[in-house]
């Protein structure tokens, strides 16, 4: 529970964001906001073919048309070699990287770029667009794992051969690899159980639905050198990556941030920007492109859909005794989907003993997926958590005791392997067992659901420089894109370490030349791991001040304390000396006062998130409405609570939007057909209850404030709660996402034909 | 593109007269849109919300005058007319967000002709009529004759719609509207439903008519609903009858928005529905 009082004066504050009045006068510049003196406007061509091998591509007639700069197609990338890395949180291979951006042989979605054009008006792009000829072999697609993974299925990459260790055949296929993990015999652990519960689920794409499209502006010089302002989760990410497929030096690259309106994943990799900076070098002008919301939904990651499989077994006391998980991912068009992870999370919130997990990373005809806030664990709790709730009543169970008795503790190892430290998931089944919300009446058509969620959260790699200026205020200099308000929690807490008022203190997000090397906001990492650099930052600008004292009263420097902003001899026979003093004198004492910290933050704090849903199910047409929903999550330390809370419920509304309404509608040939907003439905505030938030703090020993990551769980559960809440109403287990009024509605029929409660899905 | 902002129906006819590739919007929320989806903008593009008549928002003893571009949001304001046409203000109050309310016409939205058009099963269920002009003059039509099928009305080139009229309501008689869609707001109706009920003292029905909108390429007016309930209570078993009645009458397609068995379903829920609630408020009124 949050605790009243803390030792903190500014840390656990709701301050004002430093970035709030740019924000609500307009004046924040976001991706598409950049103009530069010349820039022309890009447009990029997209394949119309699924699945189709390009035999030419004719530009000449674009090039002739009045207005036209530049184009580009794959003739004018190199050729990457294969390698994995790292990007944010998620593998990439840069060959495949290289390819989606720019398509070579193939074009393998609907939407795959095939050419980039820019012209000095939007107009003469589409025109020049128009006069491309690409000649296509058109081959059949496939678009659901089933179709992908059928034995004479069309192939997309016939170098693709499954990674996996126990394959028997090695040749191409549409697997690109197989993970798996075993611990203790599953299989005998079901024979022992009391209640063995296996069931199969469906879960279709669904996109991120960032309100702000990608955009770019590059400026890319005579020498080969290239300024590159785009909106992004980590522009360091964006150099990299960029350089990579282009073959240059990262430093060729200068990447300034922009605002960014929203990228929940999917903004930690790159579309636009090698075409920008390409086309930007052809024209010797600088060059903008920006996706239109089709283009997004068409060209930039979904979340991948999946078929999973999960069976539980359990003894009559409630002790899970066994898991088993299947599941395969719609990769896209290129391997390297979020099962992975999935894997490691599908059941890392209980203590069981016997667990068989395997996982398929499919390759289909649709965008390459990428990362969606806790990427691939909601997929996997949805699966688990009705499972569980199914288990609970076979056993006349409350399912928050059969979540409680299996929870996952410290010192549990846990099944993704690492043994837990000190966690927080028993105290919010708690938080939401002792919550008004769980004893409120319900009437009738309502019911109730609850379900749990983990997520890892990261760490990785930080830096942040702190400058004290003149009048003793300060600047932080931050590499990590402020998506939710991390500016806010960088400048309380630096608040807290140097004793100076919060509005003393400037936070900016600055480009890859200014500060040192960060990596992505992304796994909820930016206010542990940035935060841990600018609380190491302050704390050596902190010894500069003190030793800056000791010198003006020449005195020994363990002579000097720091309290409350200002320097104390320990005598308490001289007066105190603020920063503003003695940042007034620095040049007479040592010169200006100034720290980075650069680290790889160790010490993550994994999160957890418990989470209980009230709905309403009209009879009649099989519509949901979400009545009231209470979300406790375990944050570590609130630094900034609104944040933290916005966090929690930005990840709720996006859950019920999932669970309701939102996926990918693609017709025979591949084509996505909804791909607006207003056919793609993401909830509209109206259709949300104010998302009642409970924060727990259980302090993470790894953080010098206890912060753990608070960005992603909050979506994990959601989806299983309000399909267990749907069964409390009902009487049916949907298993099939979304669970729109029509599947809710068929489901309802199929049932009162057959008179029998029995689990649709 | 030329822009031009007449100020006179005689204007504004002149303009459509001497330009074959002019084009009249109101609030635009309907065309601009589809500019930006691709479709080219006409030549001349003539706004209509100068001219006052089409602004005009006017009763007499005769009846409504709603000027063809007067704004969603006046209409929903208008507290005479929500109380004497409910349902027709429900659906008109139902376009958009309060952003497409200050802007969007009920002619735009009837003229942009698309099958899930709010407005349509209202105006049709009190039987509204439209005044169209040209440089030819003025011409009255029943508002079921407007729509011929999606983004098709009957007008002819150089015509417009100037404005609606609609008869003051007799006693004991009240539309109502319902729509089904997935979201709260900001979405296309997957069925709409519109009725009209009039009830003698004791509650009977005396008249009853129910248009459906999202189900056929134009609005269908259920036949055989007044049969159904006149001098009925609104008894579970009629309005059944009125259900089955208007699942039959929907000539639905399967697409994004829902599939043909759902659309049918979902226009029998509502009829009921939308009926109950009709009859509830004739019965309310003296
Ligand atoms: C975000 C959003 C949400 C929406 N939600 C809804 C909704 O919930 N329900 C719904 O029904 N619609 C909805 N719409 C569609 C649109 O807002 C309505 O159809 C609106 O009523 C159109 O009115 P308008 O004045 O803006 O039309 P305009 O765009 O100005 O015109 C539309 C068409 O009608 C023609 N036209 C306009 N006035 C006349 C006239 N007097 N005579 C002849 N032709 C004319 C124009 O030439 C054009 O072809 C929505 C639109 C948006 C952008």
């Amino acid at each position: 529970m949050t605790a009243d009082v803390t030792p903190y004066k500014w840390v656990g504050t709701r301050s004002i964001r430093p970035d709030g009045l740019e924000k609500v006068t307009g004046r924040a510049r976001f991706g598409a906001d950049y103009h530069l003196p010349g820039m022309l406007v890009g447009v990029v061509l997209r394949s119309p073919h699924a699945h189709a091998t390009i035999r030419s591509i004719d530009t000449s007639a674009a090039l002739e048309v009045p207005g036209v700069k530049a184009v580009i197609t794959r003739d004018d990338f190199p050729e990457i070699t294969s390698e994995e890395a790292m990007s944010g949180e998620s593998v990439v291979d840069y060959r495949d990287l290289s390819r989606n951006i720019m398509a070579r042989d193939k074009v393998l979605y609907i939407g795959h770029p095939v050419a980039a054009i820019a012209a000095t008006t939007r107009r003469a792009a589409e025109e020049g667009a128009r006069a491309i000829a690409v000649d296509y072999e058109v081959h059949p697609h496939v678009l659901t794992v089933d179709e992908a993974m059928a034995p004479d299925a069309p192939i997309l990459h016939h170098d693709l051969i499954t990674n996996d260790p126990e394959a028997e055949t090695r040749g191409p296929s549409n697997v690109g690899k197989r993970h798996f993990f075993d611990r203790g015999n599953v299989r005998a652990a079901f024979d022992e159980s009391d209640v063995v519960i296996e069931r199969e689920f469906k879960i279709r794409p669904v996109h991120q639905g960032y309100i702000e499209p990608h955009a770019v502006v590059a400026d890319t010089d005579e020498d080969g050198r290239s300024v590159v302002w785009c909106s992004s989760q980590g522009h360091f990410l964006v150099r990299t990556l960029t350089a990579t497929v282009l073959k240059w030096e990262p430093s060729r690259l200068k990447v300034v941030p922009a605002e960014i309106g929203g990228g929940f994943g999917g903004k930690t990799t790159i579309y636009l920007e090698p075409l920008a900076i390409i086309l930007s070098a052809r024209a010797g002008r600088p060059v903008k492109l920006v996706m239109s919301r089709q283009e997004v939904f068409q060209a930039s990651g979904p979340n991948p859909g999946a078929r999973v499989r999960v069976t539980i077994g359990a003894n009559s006391d409630g002790t899970i005794i066994g898991a088993e998980a299947w599941m395969a991912f719609e990769a896209g068009a290129f391997p390297g989907s979020a099962v992975g992870a999935a894997c490691q999370t599908v059941f890392a919130p209980y203590d069981i003993p016997n667990v068989g997990i395997e996982g398929l990373d499919v390759v289909l005809n649709t965008p390459k997926a990428a990362a969606y806030r806790a990427p691939g664990a909601p997929i996997a709790a949805f699966a688990v958590e009705t499972v569980l709730d199914e288990v609970a009543e076979a056993l006349s169970l409350d399912p928050i005791e059969l979540r409680y008795r299996n929870a996952a503790e410290e010192g549990v190892a846990s099944t993704y392997g690492p043994t837990f430290k000190r966690i927080g998931f028993k105290e919010t089944l708690e938080a939401i067992r002792s919550h008004a919300h769980h004893a409120a009446p319900l009437k009738a058509n309502q019911g109730r659901g609850v379900a749990s969620g983990f997520w890892f959260n990261a760490g990785l790699d930080s830096t942040a420089t702190v400058n004290i200026h003149e009048d003793g205020t300060a600047s932080l200099l931050i590499g990590s894109p402020d998506i939710g308000g991390s500016r806010a929690s960088m400048a309380l807490m630096a608040a807290e370490e140097l004793g100076i008022d919060q509005e003393r203190i400037r936070p900016s997000i600055v480009d890859t030349d200014s500060v040192g090397f960060n990596d992505v906001t992304g796994g909820s990492r930016t206010t542990f791991a940035t935060g841990m650099a600018v609380v190491e930052a302050c704390r050596d600008v902190v010894a500069t001040a003190r030793q800056r004292a000791a010198t003006l009263w020449a005195v020994d420097v363990e002579e000097v304390e720091w309290q409350g902003g200002r320097a104390q001899h320990l005598s308490g026979s001289k007066p105190p000396l603020t920063l503003t003093e003695i940042a007034r004198s620095a040049a007479k004492t040592g010169g200006p006062i100034a720290a980075t910290a650069a680290l790889t933050a160790r010490g993550v704090g994994v999160a957890f998130s418990t989470q209980i849903c009230d709905v309403e199910v009209d009879p009649e047409t099989g519509h949901v409405k979400i009545l009231r929903y209470t979300i406790a999550q375990d944050a570590g330390r609130a630094i900034h609570p609104s944040y933290v809370e916005g966090q929690m419920q930005g990840g709720v509304a996006q859950g019920i939007g999932w669970a309701l309404n939102e996926e990918y509608v693609y017709d025979e040939t591949g084509r996505m057909e909804n791909s607006s907003f207003l056919d793609y439905r993401m909830p509209v505030a109206s259709d949300l209850p104010m998302i009642d938030t409970v924060i727990v703090e259980v302090p993470n020993p790894g953080h010098p404030y206890g912060v753990r990551g608070v960005g992603e769980v909050g979506i994990v559960p959601t989806t299983a709660a309000i399909a267990n809440a749907i069964y409390d109403a009902t009487g049916i287990r949907m298993r099939e996402l979304p669970m729109s009024a029509v599947r809710v509605h068929s489901a309802i029929e199929r049932r009162s034909d057959d008179g029998t409660r029995t689990p649709v899905g | 593109m030329m822009y031009t902002a007449p100020v006179t129906v005689d204007e504004a006819c002149q303009l459509l007269a001497s330009n074959s590739a002019a084009k009249v919007f109101a609030g635009a929320t309907d065309l601009l849109p589809q500019a930006q989806a691709g479709r080219r903008l006409e030549d001349v593009l003539v706004d209509l919300k100068r001219i006052p008549r089409l602004m005009n928002l006017e009763v007499d003893d005769q009846g409504w005058t709603i000027g063809a571009a007067a704004s969603a949001a006046r209409l929903a304001e208008h507290s005479q007319l929500r109380s004497e046409y409910p349902g027709l203000v429900e659906a008109v109050a139902l376009i958009g967000s309060d952003q497409i309310q200050n802007r969007a016409s009920l002619g735009g939205n009837l003229c942009n002709a698309s099958p899930a058009a709010d407005s349509g099963p209202s105006m049709v269920v009190n039987e509204a009529r439209a005044v169209i002009v040209s440089t030819a003059g003025f011409r009255t039509i029943p508002i079921a004759d407007l729509v011929r099928g999606p983004g098709e009305t009957s007008l002819e080139p150089g015509e417009f719609v100037a404005e609606f009229q609609l008869d003051r309501p007799a006693a004991r008689r009240a539309d109502a509207y319902l729509r089904f869609t997935p979201r709260t707001e900001m979405d296309i109706a997957v069925v709409g439903a519109a009725a009209r009920v009039a009830v003698d003292d004791a509650g009977r029905c005396t008249d009853a008519a129910v248009v459906l909108g999202a189900v056929a390429p134009t609005t269908v007016r259920v036949g055989g609903i007044a049969e159904e309930l006149v001098g009925s209570t609104f008894d579970e078993e009629a309005l059944a009858r009125c259900a089955a009645l208007s699942s039959e009458a929907c000539r639905p397609i399967d697409d994004k928005r829902g599939t043909k068995e759902f659309r049918r379903h979902i226009a029998g829920v509502l009829t009921t529905r939308v009926l109950r609630l009709a009859a509830e408020r004739a019965s309310e009124q003296r």
